[in-house]
């Protein structure tokens, strides 16, 4: 009788210690070599490594890779940085790159591993806002601060009924704001009246800048004599480019991407439509000049979030570092990149922890930051307060034309 | 002249889709099978091109001859891997296969080289014509061309030479054109070359027209052709090339009538409108199937 009393106890007491150590693995779970279940503390979530995790997921491969690696390029110089200099808080960083293949369902299965296989513990989210959007719930819930390096649609930190996605962050402007510079820049430096939209109705960004640039232009006093739209894919716009070219504007703003808008110049000068054309940071990419053809180009400008040709001293030190590391010219996805990390890194630095909570307060509570892509501070919505500098394309190169200041 | 010009944009448009269309409706034509992985050749011909002209060099003429031949071979081992043993297979599995050997295509061409869009280079002389006001591209004019040359070949091929004598036996009856001596296997492997090395053209066509080539890019210029094909009469090679035309004109008044992001669909109405009304297409014979 009393051997199986103690037996039972025994049994019990080794149930219950399993239990517990099972449940400490799965917390450390993941974060593979060295650092062995032994890291003793309870309570939090296993980060307490010596390495900080920074999940990356981003449009590696698909129709928007050459964002996502861009941005991957940028953060990896600036994590060099940072580690040589001896990390954050005595701390290495350790990017954990995940591929999003540009699509929504598979940003939403990347930014999961990240959470619960790779144990993150900040994400920088996907390139483009309709795949981050995908993804804000995750951050959210699971409390892993997330920020976005150019997801410029309002909605990524907003959300419709005004609530804020309390883990969202973003290091770019948003698309108003795009919209609004563009048609202050129409009216006021070119000077122009009349004229018209063609946008990507397909993405959420292109939507949004398009609905702030007609709002503006019509606050300015100018006119939208013509609109149209096409879906992504596209490969022939010269109907819709022949209908808008019959209405004689004399400026057409075009936001989209690369891939449609590098064919939409071509195919609009070829119809010999020669009004200046105008995009946002969404034309921002070599292909585009591949595409359109540098000549096309000529007599077009996009709003950007930086130029690698402002004189100022910090961008010229980080346009150096970069030619050095890659041999070639960063883009500003390049800059947003690393930017990104940056704006992380002094996030945890006055956090002083690695606690998502405590992190997501120390972005939000970002002052005065000075980085690559201009001073910036976080306002009440978590965006971006920052300027924009408009560039000129002049034979396929990208000549710095004026800042706006916000 | 908006309207000369929408007929302009609408004509190059739909000679792309003839282009294509041609290479469809042959195989069709002569074995009954709906070949889906036809726009995927279209798709591997614009790669071929694309390296022969940035690799290796080539001039147009050189690219597009090259990017032919080795579609030819794509589409003769296609046929003998995926499609030949399927013969006496029912309709609906040769279909599914086509539909399958289509997504290998696609998919293990991103495997190697990812889904990144690659841009053409300028390999034509590029003049701009004006008349009446509407601008010509002196490349629309090449692919006219080249459409209307390659739909001539094609319709000689088929009724003027043995090869071609044979493939009409074939189409009209495999069993019977064995017995009186005809080498099927050849004669459908011939087919395959043809057809294959038509949207092989198309590809490199395609690509120094619109610049941007990816490898999903034959999805939809492939399910145009099949609409074109069906709309002028699937089997019948002038059908296809006037299924195409009617179809990128239509196209380009749907988006010109400021429709833009209806254009697809509308393609797709008139597959479904040509199926109910007249499911032989415009040209095609109005026959029973054998069952």
């Amino acid at each position: 009788m009393e051997e199986t009393k103690k037996l039972k106890k025994y049994a019990s007491l080794f149930l219950a210690s399993s239990l517990v150590v099972g449940a400490l693995a799965g917390c450390s779970g993941g974060s593979d070599g060295g650092d062995d279940s032994s890291s003793g503390d309870s309570g939090s979530s296993g980060g307490d490594s010596d390495v900080i995790k920074i999940g990356a997921n981003l449009e590696l491969t698909g129709s928007v890779a050459s964002y996502g690696s861009s941005i991957k390029q940028g953060a990896e110089l600036a994590i060099e940085e940072i580690n040589a200099n001896g990390g954050i808080n005595g701390k290495q960083i350790k990017l954990v790159p995940v591929d999003n293949k540009s699509e929504n369902a598979e940003a939403v299965s990347a930014a999961q591993r990240l959470v619960s296989q790779e144990k993150v513990d900040v994400m920088i989210g996907p390139a483009t806002s309709g795949n981050v959007l995908a993804t804000v719930q995750i951050a959210n819930q699971n409390k892993i601060p997330m920020v976005t390096a150019s997801g410029t649609a309002p909605n990524v930190t907003e959300n419709e009924d005004g609530s804020i996605n309390e883990y969202v962050f973003r290091t770019c402007f948003i698309d108003p704001f795009q919209g609004i510079i563009a048609a202050n820049f129409a009216t006021e430096e070119l000077g122009v009246k009349n004229v018209a939209i063609f946008a990507d109705n397909s993405s959420d960004y292109a939507k949004g800048l398009a609905a702030a640039f007609k709002e503006q232009i019509e606050a300015n006093g100018g006119k939208v004599v013509a609109e149209a739209a096409y879906v992504a894919d596209d490969t022939d716009f010269k109907a819709s480019l022949t209908t808008l070219k019959s209405k004689n504007p004399e400026f057409i703003f075009i936001p989209g991407y690369y891939e449609e808008v590098g064919l939409i110049v071509k195919q609009a000068r070829e119809l010999g439509i020669d009004v200046p054309l105008m995009g946002a940071d969404g034309w921002d990419s070599p292909k585009l000049v591949e595409l359109a053809g540098a000549e096309n180009l000529n007599n077009s400008f996009i709003i950007n979030h930086y130029s690698s040709e402002d004189p100022d001293q910090k961008i010229q030190d980080f346009v150096k570092a970069f030619n050095d590391k890659y041999g070639e010219s960063p883009n500003a996805f390049h800059a947003l990149g690393y930017d990104t990390v940056y704006f992380i890194k002094d996030a945890i630095e006055r956090a002083g922890s690695l606690d998502g909570e405590k992190i997501k307060d120390a972005l939000a509570a970002t002052k005065e930051i000075s980085l690559v892509s201009g001073t910036f501070s976080v306002d009440e919505k978590h965006n971006a307060v920052k300027s924009a500098t408009i560039l000129e394309y002049v034979d396929g190169q990208q000549k710095f034309k004026t800042k706006i200041e916000p | 002249m908006d309207w000369l010009q929408q007929l302009i944009n609408g004509i190059s448009l739909g000679s792309i889709y003839a282009l294509i269309a041609l290479g469809y409706t042959m195989v069709y034509g002569i074995i009954k099978l709906i070949n889906f992985a036809h726009g995927d050749v279209f798709m591997l011909g614009a790669f071929i091109g694309f390296f022969a002209i940035t690799r290796w060099e080539m001039g147009f003429i050189p690219a597009l001859i090259t990017a032919m031949i080795l579609c030819a071979i794509i589409g003769v081992i296609i046929e003998r891997v995926a499609y030949k043993r399927l013969r006496t297979a029912t309709r609906i599995a040769a279909l599914t296969t086509a539909i399958g050997v289509s997504f290998l295509i696609e998919y293990t061409m991103i495997f190697f080289r990812g889904a990144t869009p690659e841009a053409y280079p300028q390999v034509l002389p590029k003049t701009t014509i004006n008349i009446l006001g509407a601008n010509i591209n002196s490349q629309t004019i090449l692919i006219l061309v080249v459409t209307i040359t390659l739909m001539i070949l094609l319709q000689f091929i088929v009724h003027k030479t043995k090869i071609g004598k044979a493939m009409r036996a074939v189409s009209h009856d495999a069993d019977a054109a064995k017995l009186m001596g005809i080498n099927v296997d050849n004669t459908i492997s011939a087919t395959f070359a043809i057809g294959s090395s038509l949207a092989g053209a198309a590809g490199v066509i395609f690509g120094s027209y619109y610049t941007r080539i990816d490898p999903l890019m034959g999805v939809l210029p492939g399910l145009k052709a099949f609409i074109a094909a069906v709309l002028g009469g699937i089997g019948s090679i002038p059908g296809a090339m006037v299924g195409g035309f009617i179809l990128g004109i239509i196209e380009t008044i749907v988006s010109a009538i400021g429709f833009s992001l209806w254009r697809d669909a509308a393609a797709f109405v008139i597959l479904i409108l040509i199926l109910i009304l007249r499911p032989a297409g415009l040209f095609g014979k109005n026959i029973r199937e054998k069952v």
